[in-house]
């Protein structure tokens, strides 16, 4: 019991220690190779502890939707990240619920951020909500097919006996092609959940532009700052899905301390490589048109379900 | 248990007559009939309650003078899920009515509307406990015309007339193909009784059973709302009066369901080839999808709330779909699970759809219209209602940890397991179904923001909306009951499961209680704890747990700052509703990705200024989605009868003279047969 609470409060720490990290580090990523020199990775860090300190300004429109959101979005999202395996492979949270408990705990909070959005009666927030839902709409279908696909090979859609079995080399197909399209597809829909280009553009605040920043434009100071902290935790959780699911090794299989500490290492490695990734692939594309972005998700969702043929004819 | 069912007898036709019987005024009219109404569900969810926990299932009955009717009940655990939750919901409505029918007051007479009620209740009551073809046959059919009159209200507008002759004759249509099924299922046993169905003394042949299995589901799918037989359900859901709505939405569809499962798994055994389960799961499938889609255009609350019904009978019939593909291939404990979560999901929606029509009648009370663009605001307005119109909204979007998420849940995971079905197209129809429901979760999630954004939030669209009050005490209080009920079925599904085990375990020949659940109850685990596991209630301390950190970080990095409070940006000019986001404009992007299925036709003229063609005059916009079943399903056949009507006025001269031939012609040749 001691053990499980030291494991969860661990887990806490560092999904909100590592998520403004990914953001600083996408962020200097993108400006190296836009050949500027960037502000530091830990700027994130400073803005969040600013923000914090800032005195909140709240639209007289708004109800109680809007102060009580904030918190919903940071709980519901953490909460999601507890649920996924981060160093150690079987997270003592993982009676509370599988992977589709993870993909509805993120929809609970863009439900309350959509109503947000509305709450303080601006057409921006309005425009925010209606393209976020739309985006949203496109990627939980390819999202679930994936999981799925990667659910038949282990036999299980528990996050924890997914990764543990892998990291153990278990059950690991011999031709990798679903895995590759799974990969792919949900690959996909974290940069599309997850608001980066070419879906949406974190650093955009135009009208024609903006889907996420749209939604939340009316936030400041605290409120603001659990938002983006949220934003953030999202990015850890995606990025932490793809990389544990996909390549879970280095994962500490076993509580003993040497191997969380090599498992801890080994997260923040992989963490950082797939947010260089982000940054470098935020630098080669530009934003799709809204429109556009269907045919994206498209693509992602026919991945995932080739992954999912190509695992029955194999096995057949 | 006869106690309690005479109790609940006596308290409907109680409620029935009264009212009727004296004439006394619309106030005393009202209690009377709800009143008696109430104490009559109160019995009637004990009723249910002891008969799912009976060992034996409880059977009385009383031999009429007709042949082959014998007013026979049995009450087994089936019928008494149902009856309790038709009785939670006739609770709920009954006090909910208290306050809502002074609406009607001089509009409607109290007396007809209150006799009816209980009339509606009491009859829906014994279509789930009746255990004779024929008796069914009765009562079902005196739930459908009760409804109907309901339905009929407010017969002076002619838009509730229309909706009142569509709903009559589609359920007609649909009652025809029960009683042909009833009558192959006669011819079989000799006799009316269910018992007969069940084991009859010549089994029916494999053509007989597939007939038998295609009129259940085209008669029962009419009165459930499947696609494409759910046009009838939008026009005639939202204009009975609102307690009407959340009865016939929440659980009139719903005994379509029992009925479903009675034939399929009770009368027929459980025994069918593959197809059967596949062609419920197509149909759920799409249902859900389309129910959803059409909701989303919808800015009608009412009508809105009646297409998300077609979803979840979607939503009900993929679990239930599922559950029979497994029984074909001899997986019963996946197709205990299947039902299982199929049935959950009824129940689930049961609750919630009333929760959420009962709010809508509140907003219409309190505003007296529909159209959700003249709403907004109206959560400072209306707190509580807002609150439990919010947690009906969460429930029904199927977001953690409410209740109908978990049974979203149950029905994914039955879905997930089809992984153990010995065909490749089954094995691949069956995540796509999934891939399908997580489609039709995040639209309903989209539809729901809308309902509750531009309803409850923001500024006032309309005059309605500013003057709009908190509504009676009797209104919040039922309201506040069913979002309780709404809560608890998400959070103890160790009570829950348990309740539907006993009523799968008979179809499915074993029990999985203890597959489903682990931990004592606190986690589901189906079917294996290495498979999936979900905790509803980890997970609703483990959000409150992080809400409380994040105010505590927030405190601990920033302190007790203070805020500021200040009027909305709106780009230099005042803020004024006109600015806000509209119901349309909100799923317009919706409307463009998924064009092919809505075909919107959009029409703007604009007169312009003799001065400048820089200056419009004026606007008009107008927007139409294709009723795609409509026109091309509906319109021909009512097209086809209209014409042969038509033709036979020929023959209608209107001189008695030519009638009295007609009958004499008639005589002669029917003598010629004769002969």
């Amino acid at each position: 019991m001691l053990q499980a609470i030291f494991l969860v409060v661990a887990q806490t720490i560092v999904l909100l220690a590592v998520s403004p990290f990914i953001v600083g580090l996408i962020k200097k990523v993108k400006a190296r190779l836009q050949l500027r020199r960037g502000a530091s990775v830990f700027q994130p860090y400073a803005d969040l502890a600013k923000l914090f300190r800032k005195e909140p300004v709240v639209s007289t429109t708004t109800s109680w939707i809007f102060t009580a959101t904030p918190y919903i979005v940071f709980a519901s999202t953490l909460a999601a990240g507890l649920l996924v395996p981060i160093f150690v492979s079987r997270t003592p949270l993982n009676f509370a619920g599988n992977i589709i408990a993870v993909v509805y705990l993120l929809a609970l909070g863009t439900f309350f951020l959509m109503l947000a959005g509305l709450d303080a009666g601006s057409a921006f927030g309005g425009m925010g909500s209606s393209r976020e839902a739309i985006v949203a709409s496109l990627t939980e279908p390819a999202m679930i097919l994936s999981i799925f696909a990667i659910a038949l090979t282990k036999g299980s859609t528990n996050l924890s006996t997914i990764v543990h079995k892998t990291a153990l080399l278990e059950g690991i197909v011999t031709d990798p092609s679903p895995y590759l399209m799974a990969l792919a597809a949900l690959f996909i829909v974290a940069i599309a959940e997850t608001g980066r280009v070419p879906v949406d553009n974190p650093a955009t605040h135009l009208e024609l532009t903006m889907i996420h920043e749209a939604m939340v434009l009316e936030y400041s100071g605290r409120y603001l700052a659990l938002i983006e902290w949220a934003a953030g935790l999202k990015l850890a959780v995606f990025l932490s899905l793809i990389a544990n699911i996909f390549a879970p090794w280095g994962i500490a299989t076993t509580l003993a301390p040497a191997a969380m500490g090599i498992g801890l290492v080994a997260y923040l490695l992989k963490i950082a490589g797939l947010a260089m990734l982000i940054g470098v692939i935020e630098c080669m594309f530009a934003k799709l048109r809204l429109f556009r972005v269907t045919d994206l998700l498209g693509v992602a969702f026919i991945l995932a379900l080739l992954g999912l043929l190509f695992f029955y004819i194999l096995r057949s | 248990m006869l106690n309690l069912f005479l109790l609940l007898f006596a308290g409907y036709i109680a409620g029935l007559l009264l009212p009727l019987c004296c004439p006394a005024k619309p106030r005393i009219q009202n209690i009377l009939a709800h009143g008696s109404a109430g104490l009559a569900s109160g019995a009637g969810i004990l009723l249910g309650v002891t008969g799912l926990f009976a060992p034996e299932p409880w059977t009385a009955s009383v031999q009429s003078t007709l042949p082959f009717l014998t007013f026979a009940i049995r009450l087994d655990p089936l019928a008494a899920l149902f009856v309790l939750t038709i009785s939670l919901v006739g609770l709920a409505a009954s006090i909910y009515a208290l306050g809502y029918v002074t609406e009607f007051y001089g509009r409607a007479s109290i007396a007809v509307l209150g006799s009816l009620f209980n009339g509606f209740l009491l009859s829906m009551t014994l279509v789930v406990i009746a255990d004779n073809g024929f008796f069914f046959l009765i009562v079902w059919e005196l739930m459908s015309l009760l409804s109907y009159f309901l339905v009929v209200t407010e017969h002076g507008k002619a838009e509730v007339r229309y909706a009142g002759l569509f709903y009559l004759i589609m359920t007609h249509v649909g009652t025809a193909f029960i009683i042909l099924a009833f009558l192959i299922f006669f011819q079989g046993g000799g006799s009316f009784s269910f018992e007969a169905f069940r084991h009859p003394e010549q089994p029916l042949s494999e053509g007989m059973r597939t007939l038998v299995f295609l009129m259940v589901l085209i008669g029962f799918g009419t009165k459930a709302g499947i696609v494409p037989l759910h046009v009838w359900l939008p026009y005639a859901h939202p204009a009975a009066p609102s307690h009407i709505s959340a009865l016939m939405s929440g659980v009139m569809i719903k005994t379509a369901i029992y009925a479903l499962v009675r034939v399929y798994f009770d009368f027929l055994g459980g025994q069918f080839p593959w197809w059967w389960g596949f062609v419920v799961l197509v149909i759920g499938a799409v249902s859900a999808l389309l129910g959803v889609m059409y909701a989303l255009m919808e800015h009608d609350l009412k009508s809105l709330l009646a297409y998300h019904s077609v979803e979840n009978i979607g939503i009900i019939l993929l679990g239930i779909g599922a559950g029979m593909i497994f029984q074909t291939f001899g997986l019963t404990e996946f197709a205990a699970l299947g039902l299982l979560a199929g049935l959950y999901h009824t129940i689930n929606h049961a609750m919630f759809k009333a929760l959420l029509f009962l709010g809508a009648g509140s907003l219409l009370y309190a505003t007296h219209t529909r159209n959700m663009e003249e709403y907004g605001g109206l959560l400072r307005r209306m707190p509580w209602t807002g609150v439990f119109f919010l947690i009906g909204a969460v429930s029904i979007s199927a977001l953690p940890p409410t209740n109908g998420f978990v049974s979203e849940w149950l029905v994914f995971q039955s879905l997930f397991l089809s992984f153990h079905l010995p065909t490749v197209l089954l094995k691949l129809m069956l995540p796509l179904a999934a891939a399908m429901l997580a489609l039709t979760s995040v639209l309903a999630l989209t539809c729901f923001a809308k309902a509750f954004g531009i309803s409850f939030l923001a500024l006032p669209r309309s005059s309605h909306a500013r003057q709009a009050e908190e509504v009676p005490i009797t209104m919040r209080i039922a309201m506040g009951m069913l979002a309780v009920v709404c809560v608890l079925l998400g959070l103890a599904p160790m009570v829950v499961v348990p309740m539907l085990d006993r009523v799968v375990a008979p179809f499915a020949g074993l029990s999985i209680e203890g597959k489903v659940l682990a931990l004592d109850g606190w986690a589901l685990a189906p079917v294996n704890v290495e498979f999936s596991s979900l905790s509803p209630m980890a997970l609703a301390l483990l959000l409150i747990a992080l809400s409380a950190l994040g105010l505590l970080l927030a405190v601990a990095f920033g302190g007790l700052v203070k805020q500021r409070y200040y009027k909305t940006w709106g780009c230099g000019i005042n803020l004024t509703a006109r600015m806000e986001y509209t119901a349309t404009g909100f799923v317009q992007p919706i409307k463009r990705v998924f064009g092919a299925i809505y075909q919107p036709t959009v029409k703007l003229e604009t007169e312009l200024l003799k001065e400048s063609r820089y200056f419009a005059k004026r606007r008009h916009f107008e927007f139409h989605i294709e009723p795609v079943f409509q026109k091309y399903l509906y319109d021909p056949v009512v097209a086809f009868f209209i014409g042969m009507a038509e033709r036979l006025r020929v023959i209608q001269g209107g001189s008695l003279h030519l009638y009295l031939a007609y009958i004499f012609v008639t005589l002669i040749v029917l003598l010629l047969f004769a002969v």
